[in-house]
């Protein structure tokens, strides 16, 4: 293993968190605000990540994969518990992807936005 | 480096789009506030953290009656600093001594003490911490810069759902004359894992 300061891109603040990117920070606060609402219990949720951490042939060597993890497991429960279904979720996806590519550098990134 | 057509626009890599699609859904469905998304990020990227666990040693370092509380209650007894889990876990406190050396890790994913220690560092996250600090503690917590005797046993605790553990280091030597407020600037978070033991002096 590496020693902790060898490992790269770990987040250089002094002992805090632990975010590297915007999305991992609203993927954690999102089963956060699930759980407190009863979408689902926290052993449920362990066992959902943790059952995808052991499913991965190829180990989080660094840590650095975690929240892809969390993301995962986040989809899954949501899939399992809501109405928001996979196919709707990757519907959204796709819209959020068109209007992105639509939007020039620097634009807030709107829904429905198309090319003009 | 990848270079961008101008024509992709503000183009978002995968994960980003996956949790704008769920965030978006969530919403929209009255499941999540962004508000309160807003809230709780900021309540763990700036008011949740290892100082919070300092202040929980310190004290047990000082008042003999919170040490007993402590390591017998642990979720009450954290409870007083106003300290709470959200997920509705059990805290226990381990003590380390000379004899003893005790250190936490999360086998199945990253089940970490939140409300003392904030989110875990990247590496408690990764898989070699998760297998080695279980096969191989000793080489680990050597990785980690703290020696032990060959007569001091090491425990690892395996955190769950339901059960997370802090780690009371011993106090430093020669401290007797710190007060509370600076014996909490010598317990790091690492401390509290267990894979590191308590500042001798304050960081500078």
């Amino acid at each position: 293993m590496n020693t902790p300061e060898l490992l790269p891109n770990q987040p250089h603040d002094h002992e805090g968190p632990v975010f590297r990117e915007p999305w991992e920070a609203q993927a954690f606060a999102m089963a956060v605000s699930l759980h407190a609402k009863g979408v689902f219990t926290w052993t449920e949720w362990t066992e959902t990540i943790g059952a995808l951490i052991a499913a991965d042939n190829e180990p989080d060597e660094t840590g650095e994969r975690y929240y892809g993890y969390w993301l995962a497991a986040l989809e899954q429960l949501v899939a399992a518990n809501t109405p928001i279904s996979r196919e709707l979720l990757s519907d959204r996806k796709n819209a959020w992807d068109k209007a992105a590519r639509a939007t020039p550098h620097g634009e807030a990134i709107i829904l429905g936005r198309n090319k003009v | 480096m990848a270079h961008h057509h101008h024509d992709e626009g503000s183009a978002l890599e995968e994960n980003p789009l996956r949790v704008k699609a769920l965030e978006s859904l969530l919403v929209e469905k009255g499941y999540v506030d962004p508000a309160a998304l807003d809230q709780l990020i900021d309540i763990y990227e700036n008011k949740v953290g290892p100082r919070n666990g300092a202040a929980v040693v310190a004290r047990a370092w000082v008042d003999p009656q919170f040490k007993a509380k402590l390591l017998s209650d642990a979720t009450n007894a954290i409870k007083e600093f106003g300290f709470e889990g959200r997920q509705g876990e059990h805290m226990e406190v381990k003590e380390n001594t000379p004899g003893i050396h005790n250190m936490v890790v999360c086998t199945l994913c990253s089940c970490y003490p939140w409300p003392v220690l904030g989110l875990p560092p990247v590496w408690y996250k990764a898989a070699p911490y998760r297998s080695r600090a279980v096969s191989e503690p000793r080489a680990v917590l050597a990785e980690f810069g703290v020696t032990l005797s060959d007569d001091t046993e090491v425990r690892v605790w395996d955190s769950t759902a339901e059960l997370r553990y802090l780690i009371l280091p011993m106090r430093p030597e020669n401290t007797d004359h710190l007060s509370e407020e600076e014996l909490a600037l010598l317990v790091t978070r690492d401390s509290m894992i267990g894979t590191g033991i308590a500042l001798e002096e304050e960081p500078k």
